[in-house]
């Protein structure tokens, strides 16, 4: 009889509690209940998650909604445990609502990644709260939100995040097809000098007096990389040199692929001067993968061979020094040229000269003297005359508060 | 046909790179996977040209006894060695406990860390002669070098912090030295990098550069 009593006591309370709720959408879990829970149960059932509102994520390639909702009144004073959110397919015969995941306790935003393109879904969001039974059981409490508007996830087209790089790209892309072209109808152009690459000529001309190995090391990086590709595309010209003064070259490298490639232009290079027959495979030569390895192997053959001659063009990280260091114990007149900030000072203390950053994509281009070639360095002169432009006017309005300029270059996270 | 066909497919890959960069709608946001498993699965597979030209040059060495072929020697059995032990251990090679494992661990890990380590007294003798006030230039290098140094050190802690001052002035000047003046330069550098290899990809994709196929200009 007592047990009846409590019970329907219980019922009346909970009737009571979801009548003055401001949802009409609250549950109870009563799953887990005990018998001496049941008897002694004041569910609190918290305010329900405000409006909740969804769309389709942009500039992404579909599969993904974003879904926002306000916070719980509950929220705030710690009584919420964290929010489900679930999902229902519009046209689906189903018509049961899915948890397709959770955030925590003051979290408004969740990213659903795994719905289809062109689906229609709705969503909610259910507060969850914890109450204590009578045993000192802890059981959910949750409250519904409005179930939001229909949404459909699709992909776009163009990444509007990425205008100002298309812009920029576009405005240097053609300053620098323009010069190429003013180059190819004759025009003359003027190219600064570059001591570097001035050097180039003086550094194989000492090897051949000495009589002498030229070392030319291509980085540590594989052909994926576009300072390999610019360090490759210098050594045919250090090679075609190296041919016409009859002076040894030896090239480590680091990776198989860039055997390959560095041997077909060293090859060519001796071809293109006349001299096939000094060309031996063997001038190209892999020795590892593994980067202490190669510097290991470098200096082992720098320490004993003493060239007279080292470029290292490519790119470099932790063995720069290892190998500039090296090469200027022996008293080899050293050229570097790389793209990484942070070697750039290891190379500028231990090297004779130093291709910094863009040099060394521009070394081909000026050790050739070919005017299409020219033509592309002029317009990247050109266009870093624009962005030191840009940046000037950028520090005037962004000084004289007038404006915020930095915004206009702000590339929001995708 | 020996220059046209990777001229052009250098030419797509290239467009299709940039054209994935701005359009993320399929099939362009693939690519950039697709392509990059490509080149893992080329580089993968050229590795043994890569290991068979050094065993190649080694055994010669050996054979004809060049200058220094002892070193060639040593080549030759490492390589074998770490092969044997590679195959021998099958798809659980690198397990712990293996044979492969073992000679990774006590010393190939070793040496590795050893050549690491020589940079240290590299960056010594460097800066030694980097830091030698010759003029001006070198002269700043030199104090702005110490005042970093002596920041990133406890020489605040030491000298300032007994006399109850809050302020740590050489982590300041570090600071300072750090976030503008170098901060700058460094930006300098990477705007002039940006532009070279827009430049240089450029070239490359209108076929205007072509040297890195091999000679010819």
């Amino acid at each position: 009889m007592i047990r009846i009593a409590v019970t329907t006591l219980l019922i009346i309370a909970v009737t009571c509690a979801l009548a003055s709720a401001q949802e009409d959408t609250i549950q109870v879990v009563t799953d887990t209940l005990s018998d001496s829970a049941l008897a002694v149960i004041q569910p609190e059932v918290p305010s329900p998650a405000g409006k909740v509102l969804v769309n389709d994520t942009p500039n992404d390639n579909g599969g993904s909604v974003q879904i926002n909702w306000t916070a719980s009144a509950d929220d705030t004073d710690g009584r919420i445990e964290r929010y489900e959110i679930e999902r229902k397919e519009v046209n689906a015969s189903d018509d049961t609502y899915k948890v397709i995941g959770d955030a925590t306790a003051g979290q408004t935003r969740i990213t659903d990644n795994y719905a289809e393109n062109g689906v229609e879904y709705v969503y909610r969001v259910v507060a969850v709260s914890l109450a204590q039974a009578g045993d000192g059981e802890m059981l959910e409490v949750k409250s519904y939100s409005e179930s939001s508007a229909i949404v459909k996830a699709s992909a776009q087209w163009f990444n509007t995040n990425r205008t100002v790089v298309l812009i920029f790209a576009l405005v240097i892309g053609s300053l620098i097809v323009n010069y190429i072209s003013q180059a190819r109808k004759g025009k003359d152009l003027f190219i600064r000098k570059i001591a570097g690459l001035e050097a180039v000529d003086e550094a194989v001309g000492r090897a051949t007096e000495m009589g002498k190995k030229i070392y030319y090391v291509p980085g540590t990086q594989d052909m994926e990389n576009i300072q390999t590709i610019a360090g490759v595309t210098i050594l045919g010209r250090v090679a075609r040199l190296a041919a016409q003064y009859e002076t040894d070259l030896d090239v480590p490298v680091s990776r198989s692929l860039v055997m390959v490639t560095a041997r077909e232009i060293v090859k060519e290079a001796y071809m293109n001067v006349g001299r096939p027959d000094a060309f031996h495979e063997d001038t190209v030569h892999y020795l590892t993968d593994d980067q202490f390895g190669y510097a290991a192997a470098i200096d082992g053959m720098v320490v004993r061979e003493k060239p007279a001659t080292i470029f290292y063009m490519g790119a470099f990280y932790a063995e720069s020094l290892i190998l500039a260091e090296t090469g200027n114990s022996i008293g080899a007149i050293q050229i570097a040229g790389t793209a990484m900030p942070a070697q750039l000072p290891f190379f500028v203390a231990a090297c004779d000269y130093t291709l910094i950053g863009e040099e060394l994509f521009a070394a081909s281009a000026y050790l050739s003297k070919e005017p299409k070639l020219l033509g592309s360095l002029k317009g990247q002169d050109i266009s870093k005359g624009l962005i030191l432009a840009v940046i000037a006017i950028g520090v005037i309005i962004q000084t004289l508060g007038v404006y915020d300029f930095a915004s206009l270059f702000r590339i929001a996270a995708d | 046909m020996r220059r046209e066909i990777p001229l052009i497919i250098t030419a797509v890959v290239g467009i299709a790179f940039v054209i994935q960069y701005f359009i993320p709608h399929s099939p362009f946001d693939r690519f950039e996977q697709l392509f990059s498993d490509w080149f893992f699965i080329i580089a993968a597979c050229a590795i043994w040209l890569g290991a068979l030209n050094l065993l190649k040059l080694s055994i010669i060495k050996v054979q004809r006894q060049k200058k220094d072929w002892q070193y060639s020697v040593i080549v030759i059995v490492s390589w074998l060695t770490m092969a044997i032990a590679g195959f021998a251990g099958g798809r659980g090679f690198q397990t712990p406990g293996t044979a492969f494992d073992w000679l990774y661990v006590n010393i190939y890990t070793p040496l590795s860390a050893t050549m690491f380590a020589i940079l240290a007294f590299f960056v010594a003798s460097a800066s030694y002669r980097a830091f030698r006030a010759r003029n001006v230039q070198a002269t700043l290098l030199l104090v702005a070098g110490f005042l970093v140094m002596m920041g990133r050190v406890l020489f605040d802690d030491i000298f300032f912090a007994p006399l109850g001052w809050d302020f740590q002035p050489l982590s300041e000047i570090s600071s300072f030295i750090m976030n503008y003046p170098n901060l700058a330069g460094q930006r300098a550098i990477m705007i002039g990098i940006a532009l070279g290899t827009v430049s240089t990809a450029l070239r490359i994709m209108l076929g205007i550069e072509r040297s890195y196929l091999g000679g010819g200009d």
